[in-house]
């Protein structure tokens, strides 16, 4: 963002949001997680955490909220109004919802999270200044902050030759959050740029969604119509751009969390179908 | 029931200058004590800070929802605490309300070390402290930029004018009391003083131009003190987070800023009255006026709570009312409690003329007033991010020995600006207080030529004089 290019897009950059920010996507990555078929092993959680280079903090830190996991499986056991308190809890994957009016990017004081032309939520971790005003403005708190330096607690030696070389190791003072796997995304565009063809749907996926047992996350091109993603949505009738999905057929399972935010985000996720007892 | 005057009128020039002058000279033993006192809360403070910038933010008990905490809250507590200054030192200069005179130097400093000392808190609650300036716009040849859109940003440019407004305008408000400081003093007093006063001599064109120049910073400080805590309050409100979101902000905001600075400005007149000996000029009146004051904007405070309390209420924003239930029902709730008893009971001392007069009391009531507003920041800070939309999230987080031993240290660092301030500067502006001496000695003799003159018209019995309208 330079003054020329603030002066001279002034009234597009300020409608940019509302519009859905940039016009000309080339991708727009999505997800869509079926809770019916999660069974809440955590298998994402630790392929994230061997993806993406996430600190093992420790169970006192863990303890104090202080954890790392990009990805975390919440569960719900509390739902006595459900009438099924005897089938356990629920499992609700939850990473950064790549939301396309997020609402961590305005609040920055340094544009260190922004939203790139693959419709990703990036966060610049040689950009951040860690006043982590973007994870008290969002509203999962799926952002995480190196609130200690980790290199050497974390990964001691050898541990440390498990690291992925593809992206960095957090210092102190960095906020991080789920990225998509942008290196796969990177690699993967870059390989189909030299082969001189497109991006093929299935191609490469993220790490939670390669280790899932059960196939309950799908990733992919939310643009490309024949994506796997791309039809689940359109199965499952959930629009981009809406605060509300229409909910009248019990068939259509989609819902985005917190979609009535007016946040757009990119998951969807399929409700889970319990019987009645 | 009490008649007296805001000053007595027949102090002579002199006496003012020579008490005003003997307030700067030769510290007590006490004073040396409080010295070192906040020399030594200072230093807890740094050592907390050298734990925090060598480990990171883990040590001050931050996590994942409660990503701000204290550190923020003193920031706007001290930000609020400025704000009285200008008030006592702009707004009253304006509607001339010269009861202002005697009490505005010491208020007008507050707000200046004030600043200071919330200046540092939004510094070390970066994670990167050593790239702070990051958030300013330098020019950067790889063409980077702040982002505009941000609070933050707002916040960096908005304090960094207040302080140094305030600044100037407490130093140019100096100038002719520098000036009468340099002509008494020795060493390197003189020396100071000699280059302070900017070769002040008291002459007419230099008296019009520092009239011309006083107003003018004054109306300019005016405006700027009411957006700076709007800003400060914009860090809340711009965001989507329950309790955070409230349109009623920035006027909230303002209103509880004044709020505490007016009882920081009785706590430190009767403090100043006492150990200087300042009865005559820090008068019973000009308390009452103060405290009045102080009252009408404890009660505008009050009312502005009641607002975002039934606005929330009646609004049934399912994330917002579950909060309000939570701050009033939840782990938070005497911190709630003793913020609304402090913020909006205890004031209600100040309406009895009795208490008023009473130092020891108002003394004890404007601290407790403070704490009610240390702790509404506090409120308005952490319930939210403690029980923010995500229930997967919710937390309680107590902050930890190294969070609490900054905002300690905070006390200690204005402390001591105050403690040096009060005996390098005359803490009573001396010129200011002539005038007041001389507008109402005057005041008496005109108000005494106008009874004579009414007696004489009235007087139908005397027809050998003229009456107006044969004039």
């Amino acid at each position: 963002m330079s003054l020329d290019n603030l002066l001279s897009n002034w009234s597009q950059y300020r409608k940019g949001h509302e519009e859905g920010g940039f016009h000309d996507y080339e991708h727009r990555w999505g997800m869509a997680i079926d809770l019916d078929i999660c069974t809440g092993c955590n298998a994402c959680s630790t392929a994230c955490y061997a993806e993406n280079n996430l600190a093992v903090v420790g169970p006192e830190r863990f303890e104090k909220g202080q954890a790392m996991h990009w990805l975390r499986v919440e569960r719900y056991w509390d739902q006595s109004e459900l009438d099924h308190p005897e089938q356990g809890a629920s499992f609700l994957p939850m990473m950064c919802q790549q939301c396309n009016a997020a609402t961590c990017e305005p609040v920055c004081p340094v544009a260190a999270t922004y939203h790139t032309p693959d419709g990703l939520n990036a966060q610049i971790y040689n950009r951040c200044i860690g006043s982590r005003y973007c994870s008290n403005n969002c509203p999962f708190r799926v952002r995480y902050f190196n609130f200690y330096s980790y290199y050497e607690s974390s990964w001691p030696e050898p541990l440390n030759m498990q690291l992925n070389p593809d992206i960095t190791v957090r210092d102190k003072g960095v906020m991080e959050k789920c990225t998509y796997c942008v290196q796969r995304i990177r690699s993967a565009k870059n390989k189909a740029k030299m082969e001189d063809r497109k991006l093929e749907d299935g191609e490469f996926t993220t790490a939670c969604a390669q280790a899932c047992p059960t196939n309950a996350i799908v990733f992919g091109d939310w643009q490309d119509e024949n994506s796997q993603v791309a039809k689940l949505w359109k199965k499952h009738e959930v629009t981009r751009a809406v605060t509300k999905q229409n909910k009248d057929n019990p068939e259509k399972r989609g819902y985005r969390i917190f979609e009535e935010l007016n946040i757009d985000p990119s998951v969807m996720y399929l409700e889970r179908v319990r019987e009645k007892v | 029931m009490y008649n007296e005057k805001d000053i007595n009128e027949q102090i002579a020039w002199a006496k003012i200058n020579a008490d005003v002058l003997r307030s700067m000279e030769n510290p007590r033993k006490s004073y040396w004590v409080a010295i070192v006192i906040c020399i030594l809360m200072i230093a807890c403070a740094v050592f907390a800070e050298y734990i925090q910038y060598t480990v990171g933010m883990g040590p001050s008990n931050l996590n994942n929802p409660h990503m701000w905490d204290m550190y923020i809250a003193t920031f706007v507590f001290w930000i609020g605490m400025s704000h009285s200054g200008t008030l006592l030192s702009a707004i009253l200069h304006l509607i001339h309300a010269d009861w202002r005179k005697p009490i505005y130097r010491f208020a007008e400093a507050m707000t200046t070390f004030s600043l200071m000392t919330a200046g540092i808190f939004p510094i070390i609650h970066l994670g990167r402290v050593w790239n702070m300036y990051w958030v300013l716009p330098y020019v950067s040849d790889r063409g980077l930029w702040p982002n505009f859109r941000s609070p933050l940003v707002w916040d960096a440019f908005a304090i960094s004018t207040y302080l140094s407004a305030s600044m100037l305008f407490l130093f140019i408000g100096m100038i002719p009391d520098l000036a009468i400081c340099r002509d008494n003093a020795r060493g390197w007093r003189k020396k100071l003083y000699t280059v302070l006063s900017l070769g002040w001599s008291g002459n007419d064109r230099q008296w019009r131009n520092f009239r011309k120049i006083y107003l003018l910073m004054a109306c300019f400080l005016i405006p700027l003190a009411v957006s700076v805590h709007s800003i400060v309050s914009a860090d809340f409100a711009m965001s989507i987070m329950p309790g955070w979101h409230v349109t009623t902000f920035p006027p909230y905001f303002v209103a509880g800023a004044l709020y505490s600075g007016c009882a920081a400005i009785i706590t430190l007149f009767v403090l100043l009255r006492y150990f200087f000996r300042f009865e005559e000029y820090m008068t019973l009146p000009i308390m009452e006026k103060t405290a009045k004051l102080t009252f009408a904007i404890a009660m505008v405070w009050t009312y502005l709570n009641l607002i975002e309390f039934s606005s929330v209420w009646y609004g049934h924003d399912i994330y917002n009312k579950e909060l309000l239930i939570d701050k009033a029902t939840g782990a938070y709730a005497w911190v709630f409690w003793t913020m609304l008893f402090c913020g909006s009971v205890v004031p209600f001392a100040l309406a009895f003329q009795k208490l008023r007069r009473h130092m020891p009391t108002m003394f004890v009531v404007s601290l407790l007033l403070n704490v009610g507003m240390f702790f509404e920041r506090w409120m308005i800070v952490a319930p939210t991010l403690s029980m923010s939309h995500s229930p997967h999230q919710w937390d309680v987080m107590w902050g930890s020995i190294v969070e609490w031993a900054i905002v300690f240290g905070s006390l200690g660092w204005f402390g001591l600006l105050f403690l040096i301030f009060v005996k390098v500067f005359p803490s009573v502006s001396m010129y200011e207080v002539k005038e007041m001496v001389f507008h109402r000695q005057r005041h008496l003799v005109n108000e005494d030529a106008a009874t004579k003159f009414h007696r004489r018209s009235d007087d139908k019995t005397t027809t050998g004089e003229p009456g107006l309208e044969g004039a």
